[in-house]
């Protein structure tokens, strides 16, 4: 079994808290997913928070949005940190969930299966 | 037309100006003020990213811009200016020959040295003095985040 990626949430406000609390207590898996919020941050403090929540490690960062500060911090730490980041925009919680029970996959596998449950989770009855 | 917003935020191009300002006052072209994500291919295309279809973006120092401020002021666009700190709309302003007459306070966030105004505001005494400066210049400089708050009027602001 590989080393298990990190999850973090990357998210407006108290967006990310409240995604992270939601996806523990409907999976039950705990301390996999950190969520980092832009609240009250510049550029600077905003990408050493995501910094210390990646921590050396291979991470999948789930931002909220396709656009703004967070999509704007991922994205540089993709330039800083290169292939040990992936980001996917437009977060809910199926594909938090999901994460959480795929963490051995490979960094592209769980960035593509993500985006495709987050896809997928999405519709109109 | 005049020029449609003169923003300082230390966020840069994100949520607020896109969607926040961008959006509902119809801008057709957002000029990033910043020499270091002029000069970074990556920078200025995760930026660019975050901008949406249908709206142009240029990447300019402080010079190239203030010396198009004029040409945009006098188009048919509408042009939204941002710029990360106060010093850049300054040298703006003193280069614009007059098309700046109000510049947005959207964000300016904590750092040794700054006193919190405004949750979304901290400024530091030379940033004050720069923004007293401007005001006695004629330009209107108020704070406001997103369209939807109040404005709060430098004069509220320092008292």
């Amino acid at each position: 079994m590989s080393a298990e990626l990190r999850g973090v949430v990357l998210a407006h406000g108290e967006l990310a808290g409240a995604m992270v609390a939601a996806a523990e207590e409907i999976s039950g898996v705990h301390d996999a997913l950190l969520p980092v919020s832009n609240s009250g941050c510049d550029r600077a403090r905003l990408e050493e928070r995501l910094s210390n929540a990646i921590a050396g490690r291979q991470a999948l960062v789930f931002v909220d949005l396709p656009s703004g500060s967070c999509f704007i911090a991922a994205m540089r730490a993709i330039g800083s940190l290169g292939p040990d980041v992936r980001v996917v925009t437009g977060t809910n919680l199926s594909m938090l969930i999901d994460f959480l029970f795929h963490r051995t996959l490979s960094l592209d596998e769980a960035a593509t299966r993500a985006g495709d449950m987050g896809v997928r989770a999405i519709g109109e009855r | 037309m005049p020029l449609t917003l003169c923003r300082i935020d230390d966020r840069l191009i994100h949520g607020q100006v896109v969607l926040g300002w961008g959006a509902p006052l119809g801008v057709d072209l957002i000029v990033l003020v910043d020499e270091a994500v002029r000069d970074n291919a990556w920078e200025r295309e995760i930026y660019r990213m975050a901008v949406p279809q249908g709206v142009e973006v240029e990447f300019l120092g402080a010079d190239e811009a203030g010396s198009r401020l004029r040409e945009w002021a006098d188009g048919h666009r509408r042009v939204f200016v941002l710029t990360g700190d106060i010093a850049t709309m300054e040298r703006l302003v003193e280069r614009g020959d007059g098309a700046i007459t109000r510049i947005n306070l959207g964000g300016v966030h904590r750092q040794p040295g700054r006193r919190e105004r405004l949750r979304y505001l901290y400024l530091s005494e030379d940033e004050v003095d720069r923004l007293r400066k401007l005001a006695e210049s004629g330009v209107h400089v108020t704070a406001q985040d997103v369209p939807t708050a109040m404005p709060v009027t430098l004069q509220a602001l320092l008292g």
